[in-house]
Formats: C-alpha cells, structure tokens, sequence
C-alpha cells in the first residue's frame, strides 16, 4: 500500500485523536486493511469502511464525517462538471447572483434532485463565499455565503413549484394519479386539501434545506482545507459532539439539541440503574430459590439465592442558579432530574438568583416534555433589589426559610458558578445546610482552573462540600448515574 | 506505518460489496450501503462484527441474513441477567459422568484411567460459543444483546472474538476450523468494554433513508399501492422528527402497512387524516406520544 494513504490515515487518526476520539494503534491498522481492501474507488464505501473500523460507538460519527470531509476531499480545487462564475464583483451584482442561485436552489428542492443540490452546494459556495481578500488568503467562508443566499427564503419557491406541477400531473401524466389530483384541484382549498402525505411537505422542505446548509458547510471546509492545510482546519473548523459541547457556550440552537437528548439519556440511566441494582442486591436468603436452585447440585446449597434488597430512596433537593450566565446549565440538570424523579423519593426544587423560590411545583408537577419555561424565566420571585446572583444571602435565606426541607435522608445538590459578584460568601450558613443534609454536592459548570478567580468563591466553597466540574453532557451523565440511588 | 496483510479466510464469503448487497437483498434483506460494506468488510478482515442501533432496525435480522446468504448455519447466544460460562461455554455432563464412575468402579484399570477418561469429549456439554469454534461446517455465531450480560461474559469473549479459540483446562486449547462470521448486538444500556470494542468492527445502523424504507415496505407487505407506501414512509420520516419517547422502527412501519392491508386500504390512492388517527396507536406505543403526533400532523379529534 502507497505510503501516502499510511500518513494521511495516521493525520486522520491523530485530528480524530484531538476531538476526543479515541483511536489506538489497532484501529489504524484495521484502517489501513480496510482502505486497501475496499481500494479508493468509491467515496462513501471508503468512509463506511473507515468508520467502522476506527469508531467505537454511535455518538462519534458527527465528528468522524466532518473531519472525513477534510481529510479526504471530494475533489481538489473547483468541481469538474459544475460551471460556477467567477465571484460577483459589486454589492448590486451579488444581489442579483444570489436570487439566481436562490431560484436554482428552489428548482432542485421542488424535484428533490440530490445531483442538482450538491452542485449547487459547490456553487454556493465558489460564487458567494469567497472572501474579499481571496486573492491573498485564498479563503471561504461559510457563513458569508448562507447569509447572502438565505436559503430558508427558497422554502416558498419550492412549494409553489411542487403545486404547479401537482396541478399540471393529472392531464400530463397517466390515470395512477388522476383520481387524487383531481379531486385535489377541484376543491380550491390550499395544499392541504390535496392529500394527506402533502401536509409534511413543508416540514421536509425545511429539513432539506437545513441539509443544503450542511452542505455549503462541508465544501467550505474542503476549500478552506485545501487552501490552509487540513491538520488546522480540523483544528478548528469541526464541531464537538452534542455530548462535549460545553453548557457555558452552547447556543440557543445546542441547547435545543441537548434538550433533546434528555429523554434517552434519563432512560438509559433507569435501565442502567436497575441493572446495577440486581447486581447490587444483598438480602436475607431466598430458601425457595436456593432450594431450587441446589437441585442442579445434588441437593447441596452450593450457590444461595439473595432476596431483593429494597433500594434506599433518598430525597434530592436541588438548589439552582438561574441567573442568566448559568441558566442554560441549570434548566438543563432540572430537566434531566424531572426525568428521573420517580428513582427519587421526594424532589424539592429551588431556584435563586439573590433570594429563594420554590419551584417545585411548577416542575415535578408539569407533564414530561411540556415547555417549563415560563417557571425558570420568572424571575421576579428570585431577587431582590439587583439582578446578580448572590450565593451568601441565599445560604442564608435556606437556613432561614428552607431548613425544613433539608434533612438527614436528603441530598442536596447546588447548580451555579458559585460568582458571588463581590459579595459575603456566609462560609457559616452552608456549612450548616452542609452539616443537616446527608450529602452535599455542587455542580460547577466553569472549568476547574477557572475556580477562583475573579468574583469566584468556588475554591472557599469547595472546601465546604463535593464540588465536580460539569461543562458538559458527558461530565454530567457521569455524576447523575454516580448520584442514583443503587 | 506497515499495516500486515489481513488474515483473510481461505474463502471469502462475499467477492464484493455489490456481491454482498445483492445475495443479503435475495434473502430478503435490503441492506444499506453502510450495512453491505461493513458486512463485505467483516467477512475479509475476519473480525467480529459490534452491530448498535435502536430497537426494531435489524440488528439480529442482519445476522440471519448474512447466515442464509452463505448457507451457514446460524449459532445463536442470546445474553441476559446472569447468563455464565456453562450456558455460554460448555459444562460438564455431571449426571453421565457420575454413571461412568458407578459403572466402572469393579474394573480393573483403576481410578487412573477412569479419571483420563471422565473428562473427554464424550462428556463437555458443547454451549454455542464452543459450537460455534469446533463447527465443521461454516457457521455465522450471533450473540444477541450482549449488554444485558455481566461483565465477566466479556471477558469470555475476548479469546473467542480475538483468536478464534477457546481453552478448557482439562482438554487443552481447541482452535476454529472454520471462522465464523461473529456478529455481536448490543442496546447500550450497558457501556461493553474497550478491549470488547477494540477486537470488532463497530457499525451502527440507524433507521433507514426515505427510498430504501419505501424498498422495505413493498418488500415485507406486498400489495400496497406505491403511491400509499410513499406517503406511509414519508409520515414514519416526519415522526421521527418529533421528540418522541419511542420513535416508530422500520418493524413499526411494516406493521403499519400491513394493518392498512388488512383494513382494506391496499388501492387507496392515499392517506386520509381519520385512518392515520385511528391507527396511530400501531406506530407509537405511549399515549403521550399519540397525543403529540396528532398536534403535530393536524389530525382530527376523535
């Protein structure tokens, strides 16, 4: 095998290696038998092929295929076969350009013309996305070329496109679909009218379209790694996993993401959780199991059979930042434990900013998977005279008003930064929620060495109680399913 | 870096990944081109194949698939709570055993040659993943769920998956004559070892594009209209969109359009939105999730 395939599978292997990804020795040898079995004819069977020889599970494939895209491009340089223009030169020409494009893009979304879509992808990007010093850097940019085309705009041209042709379908073509369409036609009702199938139209026009983006991504990634190397670009230009995706930068279109991960992860920690308790199950022995159970042995009790242990239930009371620096970590963390809460035998939760709230109600209370947004955004109930989190005079409002809720059964966890905005910290009144509850632990989403600096009191606290680093997902799976009760 | 020849067996099952998508096809599978060139794959490089994914896309389908395609025989191990080495390995036969002491115990050869004997092969209870390794035929070993197995089952696998061998004490190593085609399923309610994952080709198979689900419907309920099979996978397509607890599986959707058969609807042109609310409950199994998918799509209320 050329040993130019050897060192750009082992670049592959080591840009994999920098997003977490990890990729022993073996795995580049299975790589390599795998690319010179399959050979470099076909593309996509070569990425198959990679994957499953260097990827261990699921999650990681998002990764694998972005940095695929780099390090083994589709082609160099332009396309052959797609004629794109050289960029437009003036504002007003861009203008125009882009509707053209906008039109096209309309014309392949009404056909669902996958060919057409991809080399208009290429496009996209060679006619809008250059960037103005081009000629110097050689760069594109993805951005650039979305924001002048707006391809969501085309959502509307496609779908008139689509209903012309539905309209012209039963005279041009055959009587398959000439009962539907004409009763579709004869009632002047909008699409909906026509069939059933036609109202998810629009849905899956939106999904392609939010493909076609992925696209215009994926190639400029390609240019741009042609043009700086691939090693930086899969440095930089290639998103984490939804699971490593920090809760402190997440953006609004993440945290959707993440959020919807919530279901399957509460019921993989249940399912897990439930197999550990089997395992963990120790008892007063079970005479009719181990009776039964001896007659493979000759009558002799060799191997005794445990009764089930009932499972120690604590209570969790969670006590939740949700001033707006660390408000998307703590919904979150609240959403998950609204999941599990059933594993629990009471949940209490309060949210602060600089004073306590009961939000019990609204949380545990709402069905699974409704909008809770409104609990969390009300702030007006968690402050008092400023909007900055004060973490000493909530301390001290739990000792005053809360301490009920607090006993030797409860676990307590606190969500926040643990910023105090300058203000006393009151070491004495966590020490006594500390000193109550059976256990506490604090959830910090601030990396750790970021602890203490600044406003950060998390240092003095975490002399207190447990305090974990949680930026993202992973890290706080990993605490939940430690947190579980066995 | 030098990469060894790989250990291909002396018979390729599969001549390409064409060859491997059409024969899988001709049982009745329509594989993916992920799932043909994995599968191709496995079978050249000679390694076990760690197949993930939701219920009820073809995880264990995959294995029987493979096994009519090749005319091998299908050996199955299915894992759960508490399954061991004497279910999963071999064990000795203690009852036949025990008779072979009583029966011998006047002979003259004495203890000596009676306990030679008791351990032979007469006696070992062979469990699949030993009759997969001594099989003269070509078999495909499929072990079903392996993450509802304990810990120490991995442990087990790894000389079977890596070497191809399995060692009882008393008989000493006993080697493959044939390879089998291993393939392991796996739900991840259970996180399998690293050194499990390392000795496998990992694939994990998601539910399937909108043209290959259409493929499979027309092939597991003939007699639907093509025109009722498209708007049946687009709505499938549309629901998985939807956070929903447990999202409808390819297995759903053939069940669907098998409920439309036996309601009659085979020449409908089309879905009409009061069927699609009275037999939602075939795809979705929560109430919950009905109720979401009805504000979803718009459908009436009953």
């Amino acid at each position: 095998m050329s040993t130019a395939l050897d060192s750009r599978l082992v670049g592959f292997a080591r840009a994999l290696r920098g997003h977490g990804v990890v990729v022993g020795t073996s795995e580049v040898v299975d790589a390599g038998a795998a690319a010179h079995v399959l050979g470099l004819e076909d593309r996509e069977r070569l990425r198959e092929g990679l994957a499953a020889a260097l990827l261990r599970r699921a999650g990681q494939r998002q990764v694998f295929d972005d940095l695929y895209d780099v390090w083994f491009p589709a082609a160099l340089g332009d396309r052959d076969g797609v004629l794109s223009e050289a960029p437009p030169a003036t504002v007003q020409d861009r203008r125009t350009r882009a509707a053209e494009l906008r039109d096209d893009l309309a014309r392949a979304l009404a056909a669902g013309d996958e060919r057409a879509l991809d080399e208009l992808a290429a496009r996209v990007v060679a006619e809008l996305g250059a960037l103005a010093n081009a000629a110097t850097t050689g760069s594109w940019s993805a951005q650039q070329a979305l924001d002048s085309l707006a391809p969501q705009t085309a959502i509307a041209g496609a779908l008139a496109r689509m209903q012309d042709a539905d309209e012209d379908a039963p005279g041009g073509s055959g009587d398959g679909s000439g009962g539907s369409g004409g009763a579709g036609s004869g009632v002047s009702g909008p699409a909906s009218g026509a069939s059933f199938a036609s109202r998810f139209t629009r849905d899956e026009l939106r999904s392609e379209v939010a493909a076609f983006r992925r696209r215009v991504e994926t190639e400029t990634r390609r240019r741009n790694a042609e043009a700086r190397g691939a090693d930086r670009i899969s440095r930089y230009a290639v998103r984490a996993p939804a699971e490593q995706t920090p809760f402190l930068l997440a953006g609004p279109a993440e945290l959707d993401e993440l959020r919807g991960a919530i279901q399957p992860l509460s019921r993989k920690l249940a399912t897990r959780l439930a197999a550990r308790r089997r395992r963990a199950s120790r008892g007063s022995i079970d005479i009719r199991r181990t009776l039964r159970r001896s007659l493979s042995t000759g009558g002799i009790p060799i191997r005794p059979a445990l009764q089930h242990a009932s499972p120690h239930r604590p209570d969790l009371v969670i006590l939740c930042d949700l001033s707006s620096s660390v408000a998307g970590f703590s919904r979150f963390t609240i959403l998950l434990v609204q999941a599990l809460a059933t594993q629990f035998r009471r949940v209490r939760i309060l949210g602060f900013v600089n004073r306590v709230d009961d939000l019990t109600d609204d949380v545990i209370g709402a069905a699974p998977g409704s909008d809770l947004s409104h609990a969390f955004d009300d702030l007006s109930r968690m402050t008092r005279w400023h909007r900055n989190s004060d973490y000493g005079a909530v301390f001290a409002d739990v000792v005053e008003h809360h301490l009920d809720a607090i006993s030797h059964r409860s676990a307590v966890l606190i969500l926040g930064d643990a910023r105090s905005n300058h203000t006393d910290p009151q070491f004495d009144m966590l020490r006594e929620i500390a000193g109550r509850a059976r256990h506490v632990s604090w959830l910090n989403p601030e990396p750790a060495r970021m602890w203490g600096s600044g406003d950060s009191v998390a240092l003095r606290y975490s002399e207190i109680v447990d305090m974990h680093e949680c930026r993202n997902v992973a890290q706080l799976r990993e605490f939940v399913s430690r947190l579980l009760p066995v | 870096m030098s990469t060894p020849a790989p250990q291909a067996p002396a018979t390729p099952r599969f001549d390409s990944i064409d060859d491997a998508r059409d024969r899988l096809g001709e049982t009745g599978y329509l594989a993916s081109d992920a799932i043909a060139t994995t599968t191709f794959l496995a079978d050249r490089l000679g390694k076990p194949l760690l197949v993930e994914g939701p219920a009820g896309v073809g995880k264990t389908e995959l294995a029987k698939a493979v096994a009519a395609a090749t005319g091998a025989r299908l050996i199955r191990l299915q894992c759960y709570e508490g399954v061991d080495e004497s279910r999963a390995l071999y064990e000795w036969n203690h009852a036949k055993q025990l008779l072979r002491i009583t029966a011998e115990r006047d002979s003259a050869d004495g203890w000596d040659a009676l306990r030679d004997n008791i351990f032979s092969d007469e006696f070992l209870l062979p469990r699949p993943l030993l009759a997969a390794i001594r099989s003269e035929e070509p078999v495909v070993l499929l072990v079903d769920e392996l993450d509802k197995a304990d810990v120490e089952i991995e442990g087990l696998l790894l000389e079977i998956l890596g070497d191809f061998q399995v060692t009882v004490p008393e008989l000493g190593t006993i080697h493959a004559t044939h390879r089998p085609f291993v393939v392991l399923t796996s739900n991840a309610t259970r996180e399998l070892s690293e050194a499990l994952r390392r000795r496998c080709l990992f694939l994990h198979i998601d539910y399937p594009s909108a043209e290959l689900e259409q493929r499979i419907v027309t092939l597991r309920a003939p007699g639907l209209d093509d025109a009722l099979v498209a708007s049946v996978v687009r709505l499938v397509q549309r629901l998985r969109e939807l956070r929903l607890r447990k999202a409808p599986s390819v297995a759903e959707t053939v069940d669907w359009a098998r409920t439309l058969i036996a309601l009659g609807a085979t020449q409908d042109g089309d879905l009409s939105a009061e069927l699609v609310r009275d037999n939602l409950g075939v795809l979705l199994k929560h109430q919950d999730d009905i109720e979401r998918a009805a504000v979803a799509l718009d459908l009436p209320a009953t």
